[in-house]
């Protein structure tokens, strides 16, 4: 799968390509009177790029909160397969944080949500957190098995950098960094998880049309050759049309339409949630 | 791997995780080492005894710049916290007769595990509503000393024996400069290692942004009660030699002044540096110290002055925390980086 001479695969889930990796049912959340997802289901495929679109306030980035445990929702699953040929299945609703995180969902955040005071390499190597061991006493006395995971993980960190391009300001704390190597640093913090799935909170929010090709070009790269799931939040529809494989609209909290990016964009629902309706004389 | 006219290459990441890479760095640390040990047979014992509060005050500052610098936990509970690492280490040794090292380390864990609970809070509040939490903490901590006859003999004080080892006598602040020095040392070791590693870097992550941590698989839980729990081991370990070191315990040692006052160490020093709570200690141990002395230098010529001069130093000791917080709010660590790197660049700006 990875073509280039990167050791380490990127990709942390086992499943074969096309089958069902993330399967979302009956998601319904409210915050007091207002309901912000109303019964969605939609089902995201290994090896896909599933992207979510929708006018704002539509409800995208509260189903990836939901997703990651952010969110806790009223009612609904969302099941993730993991092991060999998705034999374990994991309902996140419900579940921690930092548990979900454990099974390999990766995030990125719409306003980014990055750790300022540290270094680019810092904030990389919290990526690795779950994929450390962390003992107290090895590691006040940076010993063994603390320092030795701190060089070998790094090997990892350093390929997502050059993955990524941002060799020179590896040392550099994220919060001095320019927009648009914060948001690839946020993507670099979520990739070096080697996450079985990849959510995106609007990657590409806030840039010019070079930064966002730039920004589409690392995406495919971090599906392409390393064959990560990405589910994707995007206002830019020419950005969805080009990348995704599949496409979920979402509108007022429901989902509206559910196909790839040809049907999708012919769903008459869809041109009247983005264009408006015609008045009827 | 040695700086060269081009700067400093690594060939592995082990020689660029190392804290020193120049042969001036190390230079500097070898006379700093050296200062360390020749400092106790140049000074006189008054500045002795300074040297001494300073390497507690050291400890301490450690401690609660790991909650408060790296976790970005306020505590006001400091005071609290070494009056409990020195009743108990006092306790021990008073009443069960166990041995000072032993009554020092079970000091230390008990500390630990007080911290840990007071740390529950956290877990729910943020910012001022923890420091008023903590405030609590502090306050109970005290409450429960003065109230507790039975063990810590309530506001009276407990009196301990010289310190004793193999039957060797502490008598002298010179015998005690070297336990103090020593574990101020392994205090700023274990300090820094600790944040070269993965757990310090989720304290940190915790700092910055909580919810991120949680998404990136860090247990926010987990990681702020243990930096409570770390924080106040180094607490009880200050506590523990304050009591063994002065032989005199008495709640009045620990009130919130001594939690504001290891506040201001660490701002004045620099929040989330570990030079930065050294420099921090000295600066704020040796500035009323300094005030002291002036005091009784000018008592002969202009008593008067000389008569105002516990109000004067409440004022700068004030004075000096409003300044930082205004002039340099990263502290002395700050302005010594600033100045190695004028150092540096010289004769260019930047």
């Amino acid at each position: 799968m990875i073509t280039r001479a990167y050791r380490y695969p990127l990709n942390g889930s086992s499943l074969e390509p096309g089958v069902p990796l993330l399967d979302v049912s009956g998601l319904t959340l409210r915050f007091g009177g207002i309901t912000a997802l109303a019964d969605i289901g939609f089902t995201v495929t290994q090896g896909h790029v599933h992207a979510v679109i929708g006018p704002n306030g539509a409800g995208k980035s509260s189903l990836l909160n939901c997703v990651s445990g952010l969110y806790r929702p009223q009612a609904g699953h969302a099941t993730l397969h993991t092991g060999k040929n998705g034999a374990a299945t994991h309902d996140l609703i419900r579940m921690r944080p930092h548990r979900i995180a454990r099974l390999g969902v990766a995030r990125s955040f719409q306003n980014i949500e990055l750790f300022r005071h540290l270094t680019v390499l810092e904030n990389l190597m919290l990526g690795r957190h779950i994929h450390m061991r962390h003992r107290l006493l090895t590691s006040l006395v940076w010993y063994g098995p603390a320092r030795k995971q701190e060089i070998v993980h790094r090997e990892l960190v350093e390929e997502v950098i050059d993955l990524l391009q941002i060799q020179a300001v590896r040392h550099k704390p994220v919060g001095s960094l320019a927009y648009g190597f914060q948001k690839r640093v946020e993507l670099g913090r979520a990739l070096c998880m080697q996450p079985s799935l990849l959510l995106l909170d609007e990657p590409m929010a806030g840039m010019n049309a070079e930064e966002k090709e730039d920004m589409a070009r690392f995406i495919l790269d971090v599906h392409e050759l390393a064959g990560v799931t990405v589910m994707l939040i995007e206002h830019d529809m020419n950005v969805v049309m080009d990348i995704s494989d599949r496409v979920s609209v979402l509108d007022f909290g429901k989902l509206i339409a559910d196909g790839t990016p040809a049907e999708v964009s012919r769903d008459p629902d869809v041109v009247k949630a983005y264009l408006g309706e015609e008045l009827s004389a | 791997m040695p700086a060269t006219s081009t700067g400093v290459h690594h060939r592995s990441y082990a020689s660029e995780l190392t804290l020193r890479h120049t042969h001036a760095e190390k230079f500097r640390l070898l006379l700093i080492a050296l200062a360390v040990c020749a400092l106790p047979f140049v000074v006189t014992p008054y500045w002795l005894t300074i040297a001494n509060q300073i390497g507690i005050a050291v400890i301490g500052a450690i401690g609660l710049n790991i909650l408060v610098g790296y976790t970005g936990q306020i505590s006001l509970g400091q005071g609290g916290f070494l009056a409990v690492g020195a009743y108990t280490s006092a306790v021990l040794h008073i009443r069960a007769e166990l041995p000072v090292p032993v009554c020092i380390v079970l000091a230390v864990l008990t500390t630990a595990v007080i911290g840990a609970f007071f740390g529950i809070p956290a877990l729910r509040l943020k910012g001022l509503y923890l420091a008023i939490a903590t405030l609590a903490s502090q306050e109970i901590i005290l409450f429960t000393v003065r109230t507790w006859d039975a063990v810590t003999g309530g506001t009276d004080a407990i009196t301990l024996p010289r310190l004793e080892l193999a039957g060797f006598v502490f008598r002298k602040d010179f015998h005690w400069y070297w336990i103090i020095a020593g574990l101020a040392i392994l205090a700023v070791i274990t300090g820094r290692n600790l944040f070269r590693t993965g757990l310090g870097r989720s304290f940190m992550a915790v700092r910055d942004h909580d919810i991120a941590a949680s998404a990136m698989g860090v247990d926010v839980t987990r990681a702020k009660v243990m930096a409570f729990a770390i924080s106040s081991a180094y607490a009880g370990l200050a506590g523990a030699l304050t009591a063994h070191y002065t032989g005199i315990v008495t709640w009045e040692r620990f009130t919130l002044q001594v939690s504001v006052l290891y506040l201001a160490i660490i701002i004045v020093g620099g929040l989330g540096s570990i030079a930065g709570s050294v420099y921090g200690a000295i600066f704020m141990i040796t500035l009323p110290a300094l005030l002291t002395r002036f005091g009784q230098d000018i008592q002969s010529s202009w008593p008067d002055a000389a008569q105002k001069m516990p109000a004067v130093q409440v004022v700068v000791f004030g004075l000096v925390i409003v300044l930082f917080l205004i002039f340099e709010p990263r502290g002395l660590n700050r302005i010594w980086h600033r100045m190695k790197d004028y150092v540096r660049f010289w004769p260019f700006r930047y």
